[in-house]
């Protein structure tokens, strides 16, 4: 899994790709509860374009990161999301309580 | 190392016949089995070993028999209490505990055994489609 962070006007935007799963995903979840937690980013938004592949254990990080939105009041968005994510999120049935959008466009818009 | 299982099941299973979704119902499956064992059954040591199997099987049904992929997972972990593998209500919106939901909506079958010190995980996925290539 490769992570990246790109930082607009009080928006964090990470692009991801590769595959989250037991081993990478403990960096995503470090990731977005850095940006939440410490440093209070008003909005958070995954890019999911290039992930191939997540399992129970990246649901999980992406849970805790809207727990920890939520928490501090900040949005945490996520687009790009492709047949297999769509799959693995309406099979934990957690696809309606995340905010979702078709692109990045959408997702900053204010 | 989960990656490189991941890629060469979901080769397996569309060679077998298996619909896209199926493959990769298939591979999550497996994926989130291999995680369980690893977290659960060695306590995180990645450096243990799993023994697989992979194998077309004939089911016998009503009047006709069914192919499927069985795999059969063995690990000599720790013992896992199968009354405790019952996952998690999905209605709780918390992380974690949805490997199990996961593995259960994926197969056909998932049953659990341990004998001679060893935790056994066998996986069914029937194969609807029928359009399997030679060789399997």
């Amino acid at each position: 899994m490769q992570i990246a962070a790109r930082h607009l006007d009080k928006t964090t935007i990470f692009d991801i790709s590769g595959d989250i799963d037991l081993a990478t995903s403990p960096v995503l979840r470090k990731a977005l509860l850095h940006e939440l937690r410490d440093q209070r980013i008003p909005r958070v938004v995954l890019n999911l374009a290039g992930v191939r592949y997540i399992d129970s254990s990246g649901v999980a990080s992406l849970v805790e990161g809207l727990k920890a939105s939520r928490d501090v009041g900040s949005r945490f968005i996520l687009f790009g999301l492709n047949k297999t994510i769509r799959e693995v999120l309406q099979l934990s049935k957690l696809v309606k309580i995340f905010e979702i959008y078709e692109n990045e466009e959408q997702s900053v818009a204010p | 190392m989960l990656c490189v299982v991941r890629n060469a099941l979901g080769e397996l299973a569309a060679k077998l016949g298996f619909s896209e979704a199926e493959c990769r119902a298939v591979v999550l499956a497996v994926d989130e089995a291999l995680t369980n064992i690893i977290r659960h059954a060695y306590l995180g040591d990645h450096e243990q070993s799993i023994e697989a199997s992979f194998r077309r099987i004939h089911l016998p049904g009503d009047g006709k028999s069914e192919d499927a992929l069985e795999i059969v997972l063995e690990d000599s972990g720790a013992t896992v209490n199968p009354e405790k593998m019952c996952g998690r209500a999905l209605e709780d919106v918390k992380p974690g505990g949805l490997g199990l939901h996961f593995i259960r909506q994926s197969m056909d079958t998932v049953e659990f055994s341990r004998s001679s010190g060893r935790n056994q995980l066998r996986l069914v996925k029937i194969l609807h489609g029928q359009t399997t290539q030679k060789g399997f």
